[in-house]
């Protein structure tokens, strides 16, 4: 799970890491009373969405009076706001934080995730903060520091001071820094985070040590018990389908295809996509009802398939294990009971029982395409999409 | 032989009287599985499938000898159940629940460091189908009846994928092992290079068929590790071809993240290590069948 960058900060001020002046404003009015209160000349206004690259999009407003932290506000909020991270449809900007502006000295790069080779927890850092990581390891890899912090013991002073020197600060600030890094890594490790991302850090001309930017992501199966994140969620930034999806146990991504598929399994989904690819077409979208393929998942899912205007075929793959077929495809038919379907529909079962299964869909009245492996779906799915375009 | 269990390993269940456990435990005994008891703390001395229940595991290895455990724990206990399994002797703990928090896995590793290799548990999982020793023991949620005894070595990630390979080569008449399901979840108890080792050294294996998905690094590892200490061939799948970077495809694990960690880029670094790849899944039999063939001409 994504959160805002200035809940986020907020976090990390709680962490005792410094951050700017700043709050949160759902109108121009509110956002110019904000300006004031949080006084000074000058002010930046973020528009508040789950993605980075901001910047360039537009979205982060410098203003020198409190007249244009209004019109900025006015500006931002209720647009459409397209980075290259958000894909060509866009986020919606529902709020803006007011900021005071910094007078930035240096800007540095941290970031925190897991490092699945070694299982521990990676601090990255650099000292081409304001870039992308990507963009640092391509053209400044040498700037890069990496710990790798034992999760079962934490962070020590030591280690948070070595990126410190390593990041070439003044000894004078040295202890700071490490305590801003060691704030970090507490955010991450007492919040079930799965990254925390400070780009930039950056020092001022004052000589603070400031999270000017903040990315966090959660483990979404640490939830249960990270009540105070999980009230974070803003579904407005996620995509309409997933939300339906996650909010009805159904694992989905929605992609740009229009072939939509229902799947049990990630893996067994992700190969049947892999098939559709490889016989020329292109999937809707990923969709896992889970192992057991229960007749309540499949009704939710055909709507949830039906809910994207892009889907022209729909491919259902099951393989049945201790689910049997004959029930998967009594499933299916109650499913088509209730949702109408004006579309080719192609469905392969396999494993227990396959053979009761297909004569149970067969004598049905449903309107389907047999498939029989894996290959035989993907190329029916195929053809079917492609004689409706003829 | 097969690897981690056979029929005469004894088996307990941990979360042996909730609903999952209850059913699941009735399938593996029906398959044949050793199982002889199960942990539910509270319910200790009632008995259940006719089997005893047990407070501990240590109170269930005590009384029955167990060596191997499966866990259908709910995900919030299921940290405390593996690092009780470890503590009270257990060798090879198969971990099917799905939803353990990341920083719970980091915590089971450290914990199991403790112990000396020798002494150490092998941990599956979590969110995995677990182990199938066709013909001899099931130690999981796998349907037993689509795996024909052979000497296949099978070992991924996905469940629903590792039955629609099991499928593929009993159609083609082949047979497995033991197939070790690893799951799903960015950290795992056992990853592919640890399950291929084991692979390694069964006589009876003479081939193995490892079904990756995008993310993580383990498949390359694996790759890394058959090139520089296998004798026996290495057929692979790697799943996600269409996922797109920095999406999450169902498991935790399934996310493109760095580089290597793709579909297209895992088959180029397999390849490189001399791994034969199957190029779409509805060909993971097949091509497991022509380097059985081409190594008996």
């Amino acid at each position: 799970m994504d959160i805002h960058e200035y809940q986020a900060k907020k976090i990390l001020s709680g962490f005792g890491v410094e951050i700017p002046r700043g709050g949160i404003a759902y109108s121009s009015e509110n956002a110019e009373n904000k300006a004031r209160e949080i006084g000074g000349s000058k002010w930046v206004v973020k528009a508040q969405i789950h993605s980075g690259a901001r910047g360039k999009a537009g979205g982060i407003i410098v203003c020198n009076s409190s007249l244009e932290v209004a019109q900025a506000t006015d500006k931002l909020l209720g647009k459409k706001l397209v980075t290259n991270q958000t894909g060509p449809e866009g986020k919606i900007v529902n709020r803006v934080y007011i900021e005071e502006a910094t007078d930035i000295r240096k800007e540095l790069y941290l970031g925190l995730v897991f490092d699945r080779s070694s299982e521990c927890i990676m601090v990255v850092a650099s000292t081409e903060g304001g870039m992308s990581v990507e963009e640092i390891s391509q053209k400044k890899p040498e700037s890069i520091i990496r710990s790798k912090i034992e999760a079962a013991v934490g962070m020590q002073k030591f280690q948070a001071r070595e990126i410190a020197f390593g990041l070439g600060i003044k000894p004078e600030l040295i202890s700071r820094t490490a305590d801003a890094i060691i704030g970090c890594y507490r955010a991450f490790s007492e919040l079930d985070a799965t990254m925390v991302e400070v780009n930039p850090l950056v020092i001022s001309e004052q000589e603070q040590i400031l999270a000017l930017d903040c990315k966090m992501s959660f483990d979404n199966n640490a939830l249960f018990r990270r009540n105070q994140v999980s009230e974070l969620r803003d579904k407005t930034q996620e995509n309409v389908n997933e939300v339906y999806a996650s909010d009805r146990g159904l694992n989905y991504v929605s992609l740009d295809g229009n072939i939509g598929n229902i799947i049990n399994g990630a893996g067994l989904a992700m190969a049947s996509m892999d098939m559709i690819k490889l016989a020329g077409g292109e999937p809707a979208n990923f969709l896992d009802v889970g192992g057991g393929a229960t007749p309540e998942k499949i009704v939710k899912a055909f709507k949830l398939i039906l809910m994207d205007k892009k889907v022209k075929v729909i491919l259902v793959n099951i393989f049945a294990g201790i689910n049997r077929c004959d029930w998967v495809a009594e499933g299916i038919i109650q499913a088509l009971q209730k949702i109408e379907i004006n579309m080719p529909l192609i469905i392969r079962l396999a494993g227990t029982n396959v053979e009761k299964g297909n004569k149970i869909l067969k004598e049905s009245k449903i309107n389907y395409i047999e498939a029989t492996t894996l290959e035989d779906a993907a190329n029916k799915a195929v053809k079917a999409l492609k004689e409706l375009t003829k | 032989m097969t690897i981690l269990i056979d029929e005469k390993t004894k088996i307990i269940v941990q979360g042996f009287t909730g609903k999952i456990g209850s059913f699941h435990s009735d399938e593996m005994i029906k398959y044949g599985s050793n199982i002889v008891g199960g942990v539910t703390p509270g319910k200790g001395g009632q008995t259940h499938l006719g089997l005893p229940v047990f407070n501990t595991v240590k109170d269930a290895v005590k009384n029955t000898g167990a060596c191997a455990s499966v866990l259908f724990v709910p995900p919030a206990f299921a940290a405390d159940s593996a690092m009780e399994a470890a503590d009270a002797g257990i060798k090879t703990c198969v971990a099917i629940t799905d939803g353990i928090p990341s920083h719970d896995m980091i915590k089971i590793k450290r914990y199991m460091r403790r112990y000396s290799k020798s002494e150490k548990m092998t941990l599956i999982g979590p969110n995995c189908a677990g182990v199938i020793s066709p013909g001899k023991a099931l130690l999981g949620i796998m349907p037993g009846h689509i795996y024909k005894e052979g000497s296949v070595g099978i070992i991924g990630r996905s469940g629903t994928l590792g039955y629609e390979a099991a499928q593929q080569l009993k159609n083609l008449g082949i047979g497995i092992s033991t197939s070790v399901g690893i799951g799903g979840d960015p950290i795992n108890g056992s990853s592919f290079k640890d399950i291929i080792e084991k692979f390694e050294e069964d006589k009876n294996t003479e081939i193995i068929l490892m079904i990756g998905e995008i993310g993580g690094p383990q498949e390359v590892a694996a790759g890394k590790f058959a090139k520089e200490n296998m004798t026996k061939p290495v057929v692979a799948y790697i799943a996600g071809l269409t996922a797109p970077k920095g999406r999450v495809m169902g498991h935790a694990g399934a996310i493109v993240s760095a580089y290597g960690e793709s579909a297209v880029e895992k088959v180029e670094l397999l390849q490189e290590c001399g791994v034969i790849i199957s190029k779409n899944p509805s060909i993971m039999g097949d091509t497991v069948k022509q380097v059985l063939n081409g190594k008996k001409n």
